[in-house]
C-alpha cells in the first residue's frame, strides 16, 4: 500500500526539508519502518526503545488516532495519510 | 457605512508596552537546553519542554510577597520570564473562601474553595494560563495569538488578546454551550468553529501552529501557559497562612492543572516558604471522559484515549496531553482519582451552590461531586483540611443544571398570594 505520512516542520528538516513523504506498506508499522529506513535520523524520533509511539506523540491515520484502530499494528490502504503531531495542553 | 458611536481605532495601534525576556527552555524527557522560543517540542526527541529558572535566583520571602499587589505577578520569581511582563497584570489571587457546611456534609475536619469562577476577566483559571502566555507572545514578537479550547481558554484568549491589541485565533468545537460561543466573539476574534471533537480541533492547531508561524497559546506557547497554572498553588499556601491543606481536588481534562499544581507546591517547598509534608492531590474527571482516573486505578506508564461522552465539555478531552504527569502528580502525593456521572456533577453543581454560595460550571460539580465520592471511599478523611479547585463559573454551563432545578412559582401581586406560598413552604 502506498501512502503519505506527514511530518510536523520540527522533524521535516529530518527527512530533506520534507513535511509530506511517501511511504509504503501494510500497516502503520510498516509505513513508519520505511521512512525511518530511509531518514534514520527520524528513527528515535518516531518511536521509542521498545518500538512504540511515545506518550507524547500522537499518530492520526486519516484523522483518526491509531490508538483507536490498533496503533502500529492499524491496515493501511492505498492514499491513506497518515499524521504526526506532538501532544497539546488542553483548553 | 456610518460611523457608530462606538468606531474606535484599531486596538493594534495603541502603543506597545515594554516586553521582558521569557526564559530558556529544558526538555523533560532528555534534559536539552533551548533557547527561548515559540516552540514546546524538543528538537531531539520531541519530548514537551518547560522553563528552566535559575536556581541561584533571589527569592523572596513571605512579607515581601505579602506587600505586593493581589495578582498573579505578586509571585513573578515562580514565572517564566527575566523581571515583571506588563500584559494582562490583574489575573488572579482569587478568592479562598471557607466553607464549613460544605466540610461537614464529607465528612472532614475543614474545607476551603479556591474560587476560580470569578477570576478576572472571564470567570475561569483560564485566565491564569493565558497571562503568562500572552507575555510570551509580546517577548517573543508574535502579533497573533490562539488556542485549540473547550470554551474556558476560548474565552481567555479572547479578552486578554483584546486587552493586548493582538489578533486571535480561536478553534473550538462545532457544538460547544452558547454562553462559551458568546463569550468569545463578543470580543471580536477569528473564531472558528471546527467539526469534531476538542481532540480533533487539538490535532488541528497542532498543524495550525506549524504552519502560520502564531503563537497558540496551549500549542507553541505551552512551555510558558502551563506555567501559570502554578499560581493557584501559590495562593492557596499564601491565603491559608503560608501552610499547605492536607488534601487538594482539581478537576482534570488535560492534567496541566493537576501536573503544575504539584510543580507550584513543590516550588514554595523548596523555597521553605511553608513547612510540612505536600497536599495530597486528587483528580477529578467525568465517567465520560476519564483516561487519567483510570491509568490511576490502573497503574502503567501510558494513557488510553478515549472518546469524551460528558456533559462537562471543559473536561472532554479524550487524549490528554499531561495525563501522565497528572498521574504520576497524584500517585507521588498519595493522592486518588474519582470519575462522575452526569447526573452526579449535577448534583455537585447543586451541593455546591447550597452549601457555599459558589456556582460553579459544569467541571465545578465534577470536582465537588468527586469530593463526595473521594470522602466516601476514605480518600479523604475526617482529619483532613481539603482545598477544592472550582476553576469555571455557572453562568457558563446553565443548560446543565437548567432541568434539575424546581420552577419558580408564579403568582398575582398579592400578599395573599405570598402567604399562601410561605404556609406551603412551612408546611
Amino acid at each position: 500500500m502506498s501512502l503519505t505520512v506527514s511530518l510536523p516542520s520540527i522533524l521535516a528538516r529530518l527527512a530533506d526539508g520534507n513535511r509530506a513523504l511517501a511511504a509504503s506498506g501494510d500497516t502503520v508499522g510498516d509505513a513508519v519502518a520505511d521512512v525511518t529506513r530511509r531518514f534514520p535520523s527520524l528513527a528515535p524520533r518516531l518511536v521509542d526503545e521498545h518500538g512504540e509511539p511515545y506518550p507524547f506523540v500522537t499518530y492520526y491515520l486519516n484523522d483518526e488516532d491509531i490508538r483507536f484502530s490498533g496503533g502500529f499494528g492499524a491496515a493501511v490502504r492505498d492514499g491513506d495519510e497518515l499524521t504526526i503531531v506532538s501532544a497539546v495542553a488542553g483548553g | 457605512m456610518t460611523a457608530s458611536l462606538f468606531d474606535v481605532a484599531s486596538p493594534a495601534s495603541h502603543a506597545s508596552p515594554a516586553t521582558v525576556a521569557a526564559l530558556p527552555l529544558i526538555c523533560t524527557n532528555c534534559g536539552t537546553r533551548f533557547d527561548p522560543e515559540p516552540s514546546a517540542i524538543c528538537l531531539d526527541c520531541l519530548g514537551p519542554l518547560v522553563p528552566e529558572y535559575d536556581a541561584s535566583r533571589t527569592l523572596p520571602d513571605r512579607e515581601t510577597i505579602a506587600r505586593r499587589r493581589p495578582s498573579l505577578w505578586r509571585y513573578h520569581e515562580w514565572l517564566p520570564f527575566d523581571g515583571i511582563p506588563t500584559l494582562s497584570p490583574d489575573s488572579g489571587f482569587t478568592p479562598l473562601v471557607e466553607a464549613p457546611a460544605l466540610a461537614r456534609r464529607l465528612g472532614v475536619a475543614r474545607l476551603w474553595i479556591k474560587n476560580d469562577s470569578v477570576s478576572h476577566p472571564t470567570l475561569s483559571f483560564k485566565d491564569r494560563v493565558v497571562s503568562t502566555a500572552i507575555n510570551a507572545a509580546r517577548a517573543f514578537g508574535l502579533d497573533v495569538v490562539g488556542c485549540a479550547s473547550t470554551g474556558n481558554l476560548a474565552n481567555a484568549v479572547a479578552a486578554h488578546a483584546a486587552r493586548a491589541g493582538l489578533d486571535a485565533w480561536i478553534f473550538i468545537p462545532h457544538d460547544l454551550e452558547p454562553a462559551k460561543v458568546f463569550g468569545t466573539s463578543v470580543y471580536a476574534p477569528n473564531l472558528v468553529r471546527v467539526r469534531g471533537t476538542y481532540d480533533d480541533v487539538n490535532r488541528l492547531c497542532a498543524q495550525v501552529a506549524d504552519s502560520f508561524g502564531w503563537g497558540l497559546v496551549n500549542v507553541n506557547l505551552r512551555a510558558y501557559y502551563g506555567e501559570g497554572s502554578k499560581t493557584m498553588a501559590f495562593e492557596i499556601i499564601e491565603q491559608l497562612g503560608w501552610k499547605a491543606p492536607t488534601a487538594v481536588v482539581a478537576p482534570m481534562a488535560g492534567g496541566a492543572l493537576v501536573t503544575k499544581l504539584h510543580r507550584g507546591f513543590r516550588d514554595f517547598s523548596d523555597a521553605g516558604l511553608f513547612d510540612g509534608p505536600l497536599p495530597r492531590l486528587h483528580g477529578a474527571q467525568a465517567e465520560g471522559c476519564a483516561p487519567i482516573v483510570r491509568l490511576v486505578e490502573r497503574g502503567g506508564g501510558r494513557i488510553e484515549p478515549e472518546i469524551p461522552s460528558t456533559i462537562a465539555r471543559s473536561l472532554a478531552i479524550g487524549n490528554p496531553a499531561d495525563g501522565l504527569t497528572a498521574a504520576r502528580a497524584i500517585t507521588e502525593t498519595n493522592g486518588w482519582g474519582a470519575a462522575v456521572s452526569d447526573a452526579e456533577l449535577v448534583a455537585g453543581i447543586r451541593l455546591l451552590a447550597e452549601t457555599t454560595g459558589i456556582f460553579a460550571e459544569t467541571a465545578g460539580g465534577v470536582t465537588t461531586a468527586a469530593a463526595v465520592r473521594l470522602a466516601r471511599t476514605g480518600h479523604l478523611r475526617a482529619d483532613d483540611e481539603v482545598v477544592l479547585c472550582i476553576t469555571g463559573n455557572g453562568l457558563k454551563t446553565l443548560d446543565a443544571v437548567a432541568d434539575a432545578l424546581p420552577p419558580a412559582p408564579v403568582i398575582a401581586p398579592k400578599l395573599s398570594a405570598v402567604a399562601a406560598l410561605v404556609e406551603s413552604a412551612a408546611a
